[in-house]
C-alpha cells in the first residue's frame, strides 16, 4: 500500500533496517540468557525486548552499560484475557550513534499482584513515570524511594484507572451532580 | 486562597500558604510554602517549596490539576477522534503531537503521505513551533516583571497563529493532519503572506535582542541561574530545547528524521551552559532556524497531491469534485470505521518543547487497544525537584519560566 518511493529514500531505509538488525544480534549477544526475546520492528525502527520479571533489572543493567541512558516511557499495557500486565518501558540513548534508536523493554506481570523492582537507581529518569505506572495499574516497584500519586486527585476513589476492567462512571445527559446535599 | 489578581512577577504573602515545620535535626528552621495550584503564570499546578530562610531545601512539584486522561478516553474513541483529543492538552504547539500521533497510525496502516503534505506538514508545524516558544519567552518575561517581553512575545505570536489560520482554517486546534496527508492545500497568498511575516520576524529578533536577551536586568536574574549539567540533563531525560541548552546534541528532527526534515536545511543550536539565559538563548536561535526550515520548505514544495491516492479513490463524486476545484479533503466513510491491523506503532516528534513520543497498540477493532503518549513537559518536570534545590525563592519564577513548563501538557 505504500506510495511510489524516492529510490535514494527507500535505499536510505534499506539501509537503516540493515543497522537495526545489527543492532539487535549485537543486543541479543549482550543479553544471552537474560532476555527471552529480542526483536527488531524495522517499521517503527524499535527494537522489543522481552525479559522475565527476575531479570528486569539485569537486562536494564546491561543495556545502561551499551549506552541507552534514558527513560522515555514507561507503562503498563492491560490484558485480562491472559491475566497479565506487560510492563513496557521505552529506552533512548543521547549518546552518538544511538539516538535513532529506541529499545523496548517488556516483562509480563502477574494481573493480581503485579510487582517489579524499580529502575530508578539505574535510570533516574524513570522516576515520575513509575509513580504514574503505579497509579494507573497497580504496578508495585519494589525499591522505589517516594511511590505515591502523581495525577490522580487525593480524593479519588477506586482502583487502577488505567485497567480494562476499571468502570467509567458516567452521568445521563442533563444529570446534574449536586455536592451540597 | 486568593485571587491570584496581584502583581504575576511577586509572589505575594497571600498567594502562598505558609505552614512553619519547626526546627530540623541539623538546626534549619524550615517553612512549607504552597505556590499554587491557582498558578499566576501559564497553567496549574502546585509547587510545594520548603525554604530555610530564602533558599530552597526541597522542591515537590504536584502535577495532575489538569489531568484530562487522554489515554483512556482515546481506548473508547474511534482513531479519528483522538486526533482533535491531542491537541487538547498541548495547545500550544499541536502541529507536531498530531503529526506523532498521525505517524504511529501510519505505520500500523502502512501507507506513507505524498511529498507535498509532508512539507504542508513540516510548514505549519515549524510556525506553531514559533508561536510556542513566543508564548514561552513572554511567559518567562512577566515572571521576571518584564512585561514588555510579555506584550511582544504575545503580540509577535499573533502573527504566526493568523499564518496558520490561513493555511489550516483555526487559530489554534488545526486538526490538520489526516491518516495519509492534510485536509487543505495552502491558499495561493500564502507564501507571500509567510514571507512578510518571517522578515518582520528577523527585524524584530534584533529587537528582541535589544530589549531582553542583552538587558543587564534579565542576564542578572537569568546567568548562572538553576544550572543543569549535562550529565544529570541525560540522567534526568530531560528532553527539548533544555536539553540542548545544556549541551547535549540531540533533536528527533534530526536523529530520526520524519516528514520532510530530512530534505530541509537548518542546525540545531546547542549551549554549553545550561543555566537560564542558555535555555532562553537556545529558544531564540532555535526561531532563527525555524525561519529557515519555512523559507526553505516552500521553495522545495513539490506540486501534487496532497492525499494518498489509496483514500482519494475513495471519495464519492462530490467529495472528488470538492477535491479538484478548492483542494480540499473531505472524508471518506473509511475513516469512521477505521480499522489498521493488529500491531504495535511506535513514533516520536520533536514539539516545541521537546520531544514526544507515541506507541498504539492496536487489536484490529476501531479503538485503539492501547494509546501511550509522553509529551517534553512531561518528561522535564522532574527537574524541579532537583534543579531549584539550594537557589533562592525569588529565582523559582525564573527557573520555571526558563524550563518553559506548560501544566496542561505534562498532565494530557
Amino acid at each position: 500500500m505504500a506510495s511510489p518511493q524516492h529510490p535514494q529514500a527507500s535505499q536510505q531505509r534499506l539501509a537503516l533496517g540493515k543497522a537495526l538488525e545489527e543492532l539487535a544480534t549485537k543486543l541479543s549477544e549482550h543479553l544471552k540468557g537474560v532476555a527471552a526475546k529480542v526483536e527488531a520492528d524495522k517499521r517503527s525502527m524499535v527494537i522489543n525486548i522481552e525479559v522475565d520479571r527476575s531479570r528486569i533489572l539485569e537486562a536494564a543493567k546491561i543495556l545502561n552499560n551499551l549506552g541507552f541512558d534514558h527513560v522515555k516511557s514507561l507503562t503498563g499495557v492491560d490484558h485480562p484475557d491472559k491475566g497479565v500486565i506487560e510492563l513496557m518501558v521505552h529506552i533512548g540513548s543521547y549518546s552518538r550513534g544511538l539516538k535513532r534508536i529506541v529499545v523496548i523493554l517488556r516483562s509480563k506481570l502477574d494481573r493480581k499482584d503485579p510487582r517489579a523492582p524499580t529502575l530508578t537507581q539505574i535510570w533516574p529518569s524513570s522516576e515520575f513515570q513509575e509513580r504514574e505506572a503505579w497509579e494507573m495499574f497497580g504496578i508495585v516497584f519494589e525499591g522505589h524511594p517516594d511511590l505515591r500519586r502523581l495525577l490522580l486527585p487525593e480524593e479519588f476513589e477506586g482502583l487502577w484507572p488505567g485497567r480494562k476492567d476499571f468502570e467509567i462512571p458516567t452521568r445521563k445527559a442533563g444529570e446534574v451532580e449536586e455536592p451540597w446535599k | 486562597m486568593a485571587a491570584s489578581s496581584l502583581a504575576i512577577e511577586e509572589i505575594s504573602k497571600e498567594l502562598i500558604q505558609t505552614r512553619d515545620l519547626g526546627v530540623t535535626e541539623e538546626g534549619e528552621r524550615l517553612v512549607e510554602l504552597q505556590i499554587g495550584p491557582t498558578h499566576p503564570g501559564s497553567g496549574h499546578m502546585r509547587i510545594r517549596v520548603w525554604v530555610d530562610g530564602d533558599i530552597i531545601v526541597r522542591c515537590d512539584p504536584d502535577i495532575g490539576f489538569v489531568f484530562r486522561t487522554i489515554e483512556k478516553l482515546s481506548e473508547n474513541r474511534i482513531y479519528m477522534k483522538t486526533i482533535p483529543l491531542v491537541e487538547r492538552p498541548s495547545l500550544l504547539d499541536t502541529t507536531p503531537m498530531t503529526i506523532g500521533y498521525i505517524n504511529a497510525l501510519e505505520k500500523l496502516m502502512g501507507i506513507e503521505p505524498p511529498p507535498r503534505a509532508k512539507y504542508l506538514r513540516t510548514i505549519l508545524a515549524e510556525l506553531t513551533r514559533i508561536a510556542s516558544h513566543l508564548y514561552g519567552i513572554g511567559i518567562l518575561a512577566i515572571f521576571l516583571g518584564h512585561s514588555t517581553g510579555f506584550m511582544w512575545g504575545f503580540g509577535d505570536r499573533e502573527l504566526f497563529v493568523e499564518l496558520a489560520n490561513q493555511l489550516s482554517g483555526a487559530r489554534i486546534t488545526y486538526a490538520y493532519v489526516v491518516p495519509g496527508g492534510v485536509r487543505r492545500d495552502m491558499p495561493q497568498s500564502f507564501p507571500d503572506n509567510v514571507e512578510k511575516a518571517l522578515r518582520y520576524m528577523e527585524r524584530r529578533l534584533k529587537d528582541w535582542y535589544k530589549i531582553f536577551l542583552n538587558n543587564p536586568v534579565i542576564e542578572d536574574r537569568l546567568r548562572e541561574v538553576g544550572v543543569l549539567r549535562k550529565n544529570d540533563a541525560v540522567k534526568l531525560g530531560v528532553t527539548g530545547p533544555n536539553l540542548r541548552a545544556s549541551g547535549v546534541d540531540f533533536d528527533v528532527r534530526v536523529a530520526d528524521p520524519y516528514e520532510a526534515y530530512d530534505e530541509l536545511d537548518f542546525m540545531v543550536p546547542v549551549a554549553e551552559e545550561g543555566d537560564a539565559y542558555a535555555r532562553t538563548l537556545v529558544r531564540f536561535e532555535e526561531i532563527k532556524q525555524s525561519i529557515n526550515i519555512i523559507r526553505d520548505a516552500l521553495k522545495k514544495m513539490p506540486s501534487g497531491d496532497i492525499i494518498h491516492p489509496q483514500i482519494a479513490r475513495m471519495f464519492n463524486p462530490l467529495m472528488k469534485k470538492i477535491y479538484e476545484e478548492t483542494r480540499r479533503v473531505k472524508f471518506p466513510g473509511i475513516f469512521a470505521s477505521l480499522k489498521p491491523p493488529k500491531g504495535e506503532a511506535t513514533a516520536r516528534v520533536e514539539a516545541g518543547r521537546g520531544e514526544a513520543l507515541f506507541h498504539i497498540v492496536s487489536d484490529g477493532s476501531p479503538r485503539p487497544y492501547r494509546f501511550r503518549w509522553t509529551t517534553p513537559s512531561y518528561r522535564n518536570v522532574i527537574l524541579f525537584k532537583y534543579l531549584v534545590t539550594g537557589h533562592r525563592l525569588a529565582d523559582l519564577p525564573a527557573i520555571y519560566g526558563s524550563l518553559d513548563y506548560f501544566p496542561p501538557e505534562a498532565d494530557r
